[in-house]
This record gives structure tokens, sequence and C-alpha cells, in this order.
């Protein structure tokens, strides 16, 4: 499948919630489906969106975190998995696309390419779920699954290693940084609000 | 094993007048005490990790979720850290406060130590991190937390080096 009708699939999913997503084709193509202030764009330091929705998850456990993730960036910073499924916060939602590529960055083929299967080494990690989904469907409804259970969930899509013409964001880092910050405030005085 | 007790809980107890809820760690030899504190205090979230860059992000993304935390590294664990401290903390303007165990420097009596002990203060000059010293207990609470305010104030990071003096009691 191709990312850009995975990502369409699940908008609707993301779109109330924190996400933390890589950077390059991930970011331009959740980008251009349609900005939300509670969207984040890593555009760099590859490997850790992983690790910031942890620390985003852990810290509002009232609000529902999905990481969007690639098989480049989760091969650079595996302990990541290790270190989730301790922790294993049931507010955060791991989903990486796995196209076996360095797209971004030219194409060159990943280890997954090869034979090396992430699910596997999510599952050996201890994840407690973990999912494969290579449909637009079976995406879609594998993050309805994963947020209504509370259950930390990993999962993996083969998608085509196709990105968008450009991965030209009108968006600078910085205003993305302060916008999210905001937002993520205003979700917490609103969760905080619901409580009373 | 002489690790300062006592220091420990005057360090861990500056972090907690700091208001510090979440902290990731590796363990080391001079942060048993303090690894220890974070895993008893029910108010606290320790985060042990794989590795110190999942520190930074988890740092990060607990800031921009509004949370005080602090990394607890050994400084060789701060030199496996620094592309994300370039490409995530100054990059995004996160604050970040980073204690870090000086090992390698005057007293050391580990050869495989010493080597980061000869890098640790030029990186974190290269880097532009503004760094105490923490040698004397006195100066515990009010550097840490002077230090916590610089790296909000900045929004950068901020080191604090605990030295042998004040953790390691011969």
């Amino acid at each position: 499948m191709l990312r850009a009708a995975a990502l369409e699939a699940i908008y609707p999913e993301l779109e109330p919630h924190v996400v933390v997503t890589i950077m390059g084709a991930v970011a331009a193509e959740l980008y251009t489906l349609g900005h939300r202030p509670n969207f984040f764009y890593l555009e760099h330091a590859m490997g850790l969106a992983s690790s910031m929705g942890l620390g985003i998850a852990l810290s509002m456990p009232g609000q529902k975190v999905i990481v969007l993730d690639g098989d480049g960036s989760l091969l650079m910073n595996l302990g990541t998995l290790s270190t989730m499924a301790r922790y294993r916060p049931g507010n955060l939602l791991h989903i990486v696309f796995d196209n076996e590529s360095l797209l971004s960055v030219g194409g060159f083929p990943t280890a997954t390419s090869t034979g090396t299967d992430l699910a596997g080494i999510a599952r050996a990690s201890g994840i407690p779920v973990v999912k494969e989904a290579h449909t637009p469907e079976s995406l879609k409804s594998a993050v309805s699954e994963a947020l209504a259970d509370n259950t930390l969930t990993t999962v993996i899509s083969k998608v085509e290693a196709v990105g968008p013409k450009t991965f030209h964001m009108d968006l600078p880092l910085l205003e993305n940084r302060f916008q999210f910050k905001r937002a993520l405030e205003a979700m917490r005085r609103a969760s905080t609000e619901r409580g009373r | 094993m002489p690790v300062s007790i006592a220091n420990s809980r005057l360090i861990y107890d500056a972090l907690k007048a700091c208001d510090v809820k979440i902290i990731s760690a590796l363990p080391e030899t001079w942060l048993v005490h303090l690894i220890r504190m974070a895993e008893e205090d029910p108010d606290m979230t320790l985060v042990r990790l794989a590795k110190e860059e999942e520190g930074i992000g988890i740092s990060a993304g607990a800031h921009l979720a509004g949370v005080n935390s602090a990394l607890l590294m050994q400084n060789h664990g701060f030199f496996a850290a620094i592309n994300p401290i370039v490409s995530l903390a100054l990059l995004y303007k996160i604050p970040l406060l980073m204690l870090i165990s000086y090992r390698g420097h005057m007293g050391e009596k580990d050869p495989w130590q010493t080597q980061g002990g000869l890098m640790t203060e030029p990186l974190l000059r290269a880097l532009n991190i503004p760094t105490w010293h923490l040698t004397n207990p006195a100066d515990v609470q009010r550097r840490i937390k002077d230090a916590q305010t610089l790296a909000h104030a900045s929004l950068h990071p901020v080191a604090v080096l605990l030295s042998r003096e004040l953790m390691w009691e011969d």
C-alpha cells in the first residue's frame, strides 16, 4: 500500500490525539493531509520520535499519544522497544511504516529488506500487543482497536517506497514546537476540567 | 560500595525541590543510590533506558507535555547522547537538566574511564552547554535549582557535573 493512502485512512483517528512523526516523507504527507497544532514533526534526531512519544505518554496519562515511526528510524533506536515495553503506557500507540528503505535520503535499502522482522523484534522486546497491517482498512481497524484497548501497541505496516514530490512544509520547526506545546497545555487543561 | 548515600540524598532532594517528576537514567556506580531513591519514590516516574539517547527524547516529550524532568547519566552516556542533544534539544530549544557523573577526572583509579574524563568539559564547552561542578554538599540544592532555572529561561540544556569529592567516600 502507499503510505499516503494509509495515512489518509487513519487521519480521522489521528486528528484528536497527540501525534509525533518522524522526519521526511511521513511528516510531509501528514502535513499535506492537514496540519493540527497537536501534531509534532521531529525533523531530525532520527530514531527518537518513539522516545518523545513515551515521554509525552508518561507525562499525560489521560491523553492518547500516537507515534508515526519508520523502519530506518526504528532500526536506529531498537532499544526504544524494550524501554516502551518496560513501562508499557496504555495510552501510547506506535505505528511503524516499513518501506524497507531510507527513502528520504535517497532510497537505500534497510535491513528489513533483507529479512529483519520488526514485528518479531517488537514482540520479543515485550510490547504487549503487536499487529501487522498491510492495507489501509486493516491499519484503520488496528488503530481503532489499539485506541480503544488502552494497551501499548506497535503496528507494523509495510508500505511502498514512494514519497511525496516535495518534503516542503510551510511550518518552521520552532513554530511547530511552540504551537505543539501550547496545544498540549490546552489538552491538559481540558482534561482537568472534564475531571472536575 | 562507598558511594555517598548522604550526598545522593541531597541531590535527590534538590531534584524534588525542582518539581522534577520524571527521571531517566542508565545505571552507573555513582548513581546507584539516586536511581534507587527515584525507584522508591511513588511520586517519581523513573525510566530506565537502554541508551542515553532515548533520555533526550523522553525529556523533550516531557517538557512539551509540561512536566519537569532530569537525566542521570555517566559522562560516557553524555557522549552517547550528543547527536540528539544537538539535533533535538538544541535544534528545538528544549531545556534539559543533565546530571552527569564525572568519571575519569582527578582521583580516578579505573583506567578505562580516563579518556572520557579528558573529553567531558571540552565537549560541554563545544556544545555551549552551561555547566556547574558539584563538589561541595552545601552547594547542591542551590546549584541544581539554578541550573534548572537557567535551562527553562534559556530553553537550552544545562549540565551539572557530579564530582568524585561529592559522590565517592574513600
